[in-house]
């Protein structure tokens, strides 16, 4: 994502004489928003009155964080910056939740605040949050607007950054008088970022021969593949390079989709819960190519023992990404994308007869693997759901054990399929992401594979999309546990399910009362026919299936262990 | 290892806070931290001291570059470069004390600033070993208080901070 800003045409036009809000208007059109999300106040009043007759398309949630949840999966599904607003105090701090699950998946998002009168900025008026203070730490950048004068720039400014080098969500907290005063004159246009200076495109070109020699003096390479190469679009070229050079391919919860599952070379997800093959390769990999991922812990495990025998190249557009977690051999700083472009040529052909029958044997040792019997299992549901969609469906989901079914079973296939919170683990992430998803590609199949719990916490929001007659999807495996953490418990604290135990409300009943379609299943009989049914169905579509209660994620690599130190299921 | 940080910033509102911010969230412990105009109204140098290994200096250079406010930035060690502090410290010193007290002033360079009945108030610059020195001196007579600036430093000879393509 090294796009620069839209075609510009400010500098035509004649903002003197216009106020704050019609400039802000003006400014959010050029910069190519089509959706906005978010909720009004009185701050806000003289933008929503611009709203009014707007092109832009506004989209009222019922609560500001389903807004940002919105904004930010508009984003994801899209590769466009999505949009939020919200008014002072409450309005704002209701973002904050949204603000760091985008900023830590790094996802390109403005976030509008209204803001006090800039006359009352710290005297503890009506409705005052110092919003610039508390979302610092969340955003990429944020700005408080001193003057109207400042206002499009500014505006400019915020999209350049949350959508260039290493994207991220930019707050703009405008005080209401710089939306109402009229602008005197025509105001400076010109970004003035003098240390702003986003990496991206192409890289060292003798660092990528150093790279290519050592994939190609590699025995047993493996690729490990984040959320970079989709946020790049580099997921053709990577493909290219694999088959080129012959090389297993793992992705981790971000980069699921840049590489197709169904490829004999894909390794599935690695990790805490990914497949036990992956992480074998790894540990046993003597060339590990990390392309736009972050050696998060959640991959690594005991960081001392990942990887032990691999050269390690990273590839990654920011700096500061490189040699954080893992002291990295050959750095290539820059655009995925454009380096694997220049890589591709360099790298040979490549046979590795020896490597790929060692990684066949673990994939038919160590199989993702579930039991069809007794109550429906969550992972027959994803399982199942990727084969009636034709693994092509848009795939939301919430945090818990289901997310990680949903990314073990679905079998994905294309870059921006699956929209999930993965580095802050965002609990009611799903709902929204899906309804922003579905406006943001509206002739696709949204469907958000949700848990009780999460699914508890933001369903209020399935009131915006039947109100904006989405035909967006539903499914809630009711496990009636906050099952992640009670398979911790489980394993690690005696069965002691100590708050735990989650007992949900007739879903259907509160579906159809908020308007949706409803239906609950069972029976493994009924499945497929109402899975079928909420397919062909027309409108939003709740589809609450009652699953296995103490069904486990595995494999998994508990904390603080080794990355090929995985706990089994039973059936391995 | 004690490194200095030498970073060019816009001369704006926030942009301390995004600095000190960036070291809290990282828990990165600052050890002095002074900021200050430059040859240029636009930009303020912050020379900011941290004590950390290479990696985690590694680290707060890159994150500190990352912030958009921030315009260059430079690690000072091993490099060819001034270091500057400057103390204020009141002494306690009756009369009998007050001419050992000032031939050592004389012989750090120092500068009597202000002199009442029972103390004397000296102005020292230089190194921060040169003042820990003067310090542990004067310590017996008695110090009542203690002022110093944090260390700024600059690079000799002709380059400037700003020449260093650092980003
Ligand atoms: C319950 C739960 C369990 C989880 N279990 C797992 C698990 O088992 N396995 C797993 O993998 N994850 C898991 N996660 C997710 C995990 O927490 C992290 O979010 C994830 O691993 C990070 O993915 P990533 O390394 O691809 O980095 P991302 O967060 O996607 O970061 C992208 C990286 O690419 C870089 N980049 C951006 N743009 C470009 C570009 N144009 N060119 C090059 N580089 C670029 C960025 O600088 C950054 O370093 C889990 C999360 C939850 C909530
Ligand atoms: C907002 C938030 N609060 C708490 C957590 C900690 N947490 C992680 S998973 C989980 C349980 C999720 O339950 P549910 O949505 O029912 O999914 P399940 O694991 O049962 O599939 C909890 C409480 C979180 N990730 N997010
Ligand atoms: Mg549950």
């Amino acid at each position: 994502m090294t796009k620069k800003t839209k075609k510009d045409d400010t500098k035509a036009t004649n903002f003197s004489g216009m106020s704050g809000a019609k400039v802000f208007e003006k400014m959010l059109r050029d910069q190519g928003v089509e959706v906005l999300f978010g909720y009004p106040g009185g701050v806000l009043l003289p933008i929503f009155d611009e709203l009014h007759d707007s092109k832009i398309k506004f989209i009222l949630t019922r609560h500001e964080q389903g807004a940002c949840h919105m904004a930010d999966a508009y984003a994801r599904s899209t590769g466009k910056t999505g949009t939020v607003i919200a008014t002072s105090g409450p309005g704002a701090t209701n973002l904050i939740t949204g603000l760091a699950t985008a900023n830590m998946d790094s996802v390109p998002m403005v976030a509008i605040t209204g803001q006090v009168k800039s006359s009352l900025i710290g005297n503890d008026a009506f409705q005052e949050a110092d919003v610039t203070g508390i979302t610092r730490p969340v955003t990429k950048h944020n700005f408080l607007v001193k003057d109207v004068k400042d206002l499009g720039r500014i505006i400019k400014e915020a999209f350049y950054i949350a959508s260039s080098g290493r994207p991220g969500p930019v707050l703009v907290d405008i005080p209401v008088d710089a939306t109402t005063a009229l602008l005197d004159g025509e105001p400076d246009m010109e970004m003035a970022l003098p240390g702003y200076k986003p990496r991206g495109g192409k890289g060292n070109e003798r660092q990528i021969k150093l790279a290519a020699k050592a994939i190609n003096d590699a025995e047993r390479p493996v690729l490990y593949v984040g959320g970079g190469v989709i946020l790049s679009g580099a997921s053709d070229v990577l493909r290219e390079v694999a088959i080129k050079g012959n090389i297993p391919t793992t992705t981790t919860l971000m980069g699921l989709g840049a590489f197709d599952e169904s490829h004999p070379l894909s390794l599935k997800m690695l990790g805490m819960h990914g497949t036990a093959y992956a992480n074998h390769a790894v540990q046993a990999c003597d060339c590990l190519i990390s392309v736009g991922a972050r050696f998060e812990d959640r991959v690594t495990g005991d960081l001392t023992k990942f990887a032990p025998h691999a050269k390690i190249i990273h590839l990654d557009i920011d700096p500061a990404s490189i040699s954080k977690n893992v002291m990295v051999d050959i750095p290539l700083v820059g655009d995925a994308k454009c380096i694997l472009e220049q890589m591709l040529p360099h790298i040979k052909d490549g046979k590795r007869e020896a490597w790929i029958k060692q990684i066949d044997g673990w994939k038919k040792k160590f199989p993702l693997t579930y039991k069809a019997e007794g109550k429906i299992k969550p992972q027959e549901v994803c399982e199942m759901l990727g084969k009636l969609t034709d693994h092509d469906a848009i795939i939301a989901t919430g945090v818990g054990q289901h997310q990680m079914w949903t990314a073990q079973f679905y079998g994905w296939k294309k870059p921006r399929q699956i929209i999930t919170s993965g580095g802050l683990g965002t609990m009611g992430f799903g709902v929204p992401a899906a309804i922003g998803a579905q406006f943001g590609n509206p002739d696709k199949l949204v469907v958000d594979i949700d848990g009780d719990g999460s699914f508890s916490m933001t369903m209020v929001e399935i009131i915006t999309s039947v109100q904006n007659n989405l035909p967006t999807k539903f499914i809630v495996l009711d496990n009636d546990y906050l099952g992640m953490v009670r398979q911790w418990q489980q394993l690690f604290y005696n069965k002691r399910y100590s708050a735990t135990p989650h007992k949900c409300p007739d879903f259907t009943l509160i579906a159809k009362g908020f308007g949706a379609e409803a239906r609950t299943v069972t029976d493994r009989s009924e499945l497929e026919d109402a899975m079928k049914e909420m397919i062909n169905s027309k409108g939003t579509y709740v589809l609450h299936v009652r699953v296995e209660p103490e069904e486990n994620v595995f494999p998994m690599v508990a904390a603080g262990k080794a990355l090929d130190d995985m706990i089994h299921g039973e059936l391995i | 290892m004690k490194h200095v940080i030498s970073a060019i910033v816009q001369n704006e509102s926030g942009v301390l806070a995004h600095v000190a911010g960036m070291f809290a969230a990282r828990g990165y412990n600052i050890d002095s931290l002074v900021v200050g105009r430059t040859e240029d109204e636009r930009f303020s140098r912050m020379t900011i001291v941290v004590i950390g290994d290479d990696r985690i200096l590694e680290q707060v250079r890159k994150q500190l570059e990352k912030l958009i406010t921030v315009v260059r930035v430079r690690d000072f060690l091993g490099a060819d470069c001034l270091l500057r502090d400057l103390m204020l410290i009141r002494v306690h010193a009756l009369p009998d004390k007050r001419t050992e007290i000032t031939s050592l002033v004389d012989l750090f360079r120092g500068r009597v600033v202000d002199v009442s009945k029972s103390s004397i108030m000296v102005e020292l610059a230089g190194t921060e070993e040169k003042l820990e020195a003067f310090i542990d001196l004067v310590r017996p007579y008695g110090i009542r208080e203690l002022a110093r600036t944090g260390v700024i430093a600059m690079q000799r000879g002709q380059t400037t901070t700003s020449d260093n393509e650092e980003k």
